[in-house]
């Protein structure tokens, strides 16, 4: 089966998923942010022209104002034209489909989609159905994908390890509906982390999730252990509904991120966290305004991170 | 009108032939397999030189959208595809809107199939009053319609109360129940099997312990109640193994299977293909080499297309908001070859399958060719290859995971009731 990110040359096509990317993409995008990213000790990002007369089209049919605005920020600083449609699940009982709505926009004459939907497998949908000088990236799609936060945070985690080859990477909380988990675990595999570890109680981890080559815990302390790298996940409220977990408070109890359970953990590992985070939830806010934290300086790479893959998909 | 099909290959499961014998047929009956009877004069010769000469193709699921769907498909359309693919009877659930469940419903939809005069139709009746699962339907009053059996089709029936006095009652005047096996709160908003392809592609699934649960409450029930009991679209290999264990247990029960789960699994879905959303949902490689293994040992009785067509806007969504089916009526026989090919299996005991065992489990006198039957036939070039595209399908849906395959098997004329309802080049 052709995988529907790259054209025939092998070179990326769409962003659509971190699953069945070359490493050799995955190592291009990130020297390329690394480029974005002013000097060593700076993190300001410099303005190129890079998208001088392109149309980058943010269509968001579920709501995120940072995702969104991230992603403004990246085009703008390459200095593309930028549309926001915050399109929200009600287009649809409008009686427009999505394809509908592409297709306007595609005849705005959009050079770039930026989408983010509810539903599983929407971008790639969108990405079969555009003419081929019109390119995709998914800012997530139901729980299946979200590949340009799990590159920020490959970006976050060579900035502070230098290297993926010798590390413990634990990603924590609720992996099942977590489309962050899903592209982090393929990042982190293709990259050549040795061991990616997940930590959830059962409810909240998908079948047979050992087959993406993780290991599972349900213990943090012995999850923990010897890390290099916590991921933590933000845990939806309705959560509590679905019989998944009694209650928000029971859940931090046992997996939510404190100092003590850190303490198993590398003394120099970071921690990390997508954003937005529930504070006394997953992560205790001293451990998010702690030492360890890296939560701020994600972002700030996210947007390089974003310039770079907007930026080489607008070279094909 | 006389006809007679010479020079093919009959092969008549149910009466063990697989020999080049000659079909002779008057006033749309066979009178004769092999040499003429006296006196007749032919006005119609077939040469079938080439060709299997086999009973006409019974389905036991074939959704034709009349009455409620007609965007998505008509009875014009679907017994169009249903012939061209050498089906001659079959039996359709009530899942239309309305549902089948009124006598009214069903007398007009017998009428206007016999209107058309194509394959026979065989209306499977709403087992609860608007699929609902809370009131009996007239079974008695439906059957007098002309229904075959009851079933919710793929409607939830949550009170097991319901359940029990449904096939008691069903099981008074004798009814069959035909029942898809899944626990409705088990498989709540799922689209995929539960396993390695919903994990990475995050899909909402369903477990097989759905199937296998509500199987377990079906069994008890019909050893309660006494009902005639059949399983459609089993897909699990655990469900397989527990319907074998039934019937050595002695429990007289039937089980159909999809030609899509006879070949396909989850693996196929790909990158989000909506044609292989489909109910029950595709499984793993283990279960489908199960359900194979199942169809073999006789455990799984017959094989359906679950003929399900859907209009392409409602296929160009999203997997899980993508309507779900696949159109399959053309595809039955090719699959079942294609089926009989892979298993190393004799041609008369695979076209068993689509013929003479679903004629025993819709109770009917067809599926065969013995003198006196309904000359109903389809006369197939089994080696002839043919690329699955929408060009190429007569059904108004152009919905199947099959579509770019080349397949093997192309029907060449299909007879009801000794008429050529279908013929192609």
């Amino acid at each position: 089966m052709n995988n529907p990110q790259l054209n025939k040359n092998g070179e990326l096509q769409h962003l659509l998923s971190t699953e069945g990317l070359p490493a050799r993409i995955l190592l291009d995008i990130l020297d390329r942010a690394a480029g974005f990213v002013g000097g060593v000790d700076s993190n300001e990002i410099k303005k190129v022209p890079l998208l001088q007369g392109k149309s980058v089209f943010n269509i968001f049919f579920e709501n995120s104002t940072r995702t969104r605005t991230t992603f403004e920020i990246a085009a703008k600083r390459l200095s593309a034209d930028v549309v926001n449609l915050n399109i929200g699940s009600s287009s649809t009982s409008k009686g427009e489909t999505l394809l509908d709505t592409v297709d306007n926009l595609c005849a705005m004459h959009a050079d770039m989609f930026i989408v983010r939907h509810s539903q599983s497998g929407a971008a790639h949908l969108i990405a079969r159905h555009v003419a081929p000088n019109i390119h995709v990236i998914n800012a997530g799609d139901g729980r299946h994908a979200h590949p340009t936060q799990a590159l920020l945070d490959m970006y976050t985690i060579r900035h502070y390890k230098r290297e993926f080859h010798n590390l413990r990477v634990a990603i924590v909380g609720d992996v099942l509906h977590s489309r962050v988990a899903r592209s982090q675990i393929h990042a982190l595999t293709t990259l050549g982390v040795p061991e990616v570890r997940v930590i959830a109680p059962k409810t909240l981890l998908p079948t047979d999730v050992e087959k993406l080559g993780v290991h599972v815990y349900h213990d943090m302390a012995q999850g923990l252990k010897d890390v290099d790298v916590v991921m933590m996940l933000r845990l939806q409220n309705e959560r509590m509904q679905g019989a998944l977990l009694p209650s928000a408070q029971e859940f931090f109890k046992y997996y939510g991120l404190t100092q003590d359970k850190l303490a198993q953990a590398r003394p120099d590992a970071i921690v990390m966290h997508p954003g937005p985070m529930n504070r006394g939830v997953e992560i205790d806010s001293s451990v998010a305004d702690g030492s360890h934290s890296v939560i701020l300086p994600q972002v700030t790479f996210g947007i390089a991170v974003r310039m770079a893959v907007m930026s080489l998909l607008a070279e094909r | 009108m006389n006809i007679q099909i010479k020079n093919g290959r009959l092969v008549d499961p149910k009466n063990g032939i697989d020999a080049q014998q000659d079909l002779f047929i008057a006033s749309g009956r066979v009178v004769a397999v092999g040499s003429a009877p006296a006196g007749f004069v032919a006005d119609n010769v077939i040469d079938a030189a080439g060709l299997v000469v086999m009973p006409g193709l019974i389905d036991l699921s074939a959704r034709l959208r009349e009455p409620g769907y007609e965007y998505k498909a008509t009875l014009e359309s679907e017994m169009e595809a249903a012939v061209a693919g050498g089906i001659t009877s079959l039996a359709c659930p009530p899942d239309t809107d309305p549902p089948l469940d009124e006598p009214g419903l069903v007398e007009m939809l017998k009428h206007r199939a016999r209107q058309l005069n194509q394959a026979h139709l065989y209306p499977v009746g709403a087992l609860t009053h608007g699929l609902k699962g809370i009131e009996l339907t007239e079974m008695a009053e439906l059957t007098d319609a002309g229904c075959v059996a009851f079933s919710q089709a793929d409607a939830p029936l949550i009170d097991t109360r319901v359940l029990m006095r449904s096939m008691q009652y069903a099981a008074t005047f004798g009814y069959s129940v035909w029942l898809r096996a899944q626990d409705s709160f088990l498989a709540k908003d799922g689209v995929a099997h539960d396993g390695e392809v919903a994990t990475r592609l995050g899909l909402p699934s369903i477990p097989v312990c759905a199937e296998t649960i509500a199987l377990s409450t079906m069994l008890q029930l019909a050893r309660e109640t006494g009902a005639r009991l059949h399983i459609c679209r089993i897909s699990s290999a655990e469900g397989v193994a527990m319907v074998r264990a039934a019937k050595q247990q002695g429990l007289s029960l039937t089980c159909d299977v999809s030609m899509n789960h006879t070949h396909l699994s989850e693996m196929d879905i790909g990158f989000f293909d909506s044609n292989c959303h489909l109910v029950p949902p595709l499984r793993s490689l283990r279960d489908r080499e199960a359900l194979r293994a199942g169809l073999l040992d006789g455990t799984i009785d017959a094989m359906c297309s679950n003929h399900s067509p859907v209009d392409d806007d409602a296929k160009q969504l999203p997997f899980a908001e993508a309507e779900v089916g696949a159109t399959g009526a053309e595809l039955l026989l090719p699959l079942v070859l294609k089926w009989a090919e892979q298993a190393k299996l004799p041609l008369v005991e695979a076209l068993a399958k689509v013929s003479s065992q679903p004629a025993r489990i819709l109770g009917l006198d067809a599926g065969h060719l013995a003198v006196g039957v309904a000359a109903d036939v389809c006369l197939f070039d089994p080696e002839c290859y043919w690329k699955v595209e929408p060009a190429a399908l007569k059904s108004q849906g152009k919905n199947t995971p099959f579509l770019g395959m080349e397949l093997r098997g192309k029907v060449r004329y299909t007879l009801v009731n000794g008429q050529v309802v279908y013929q192609s080049a």
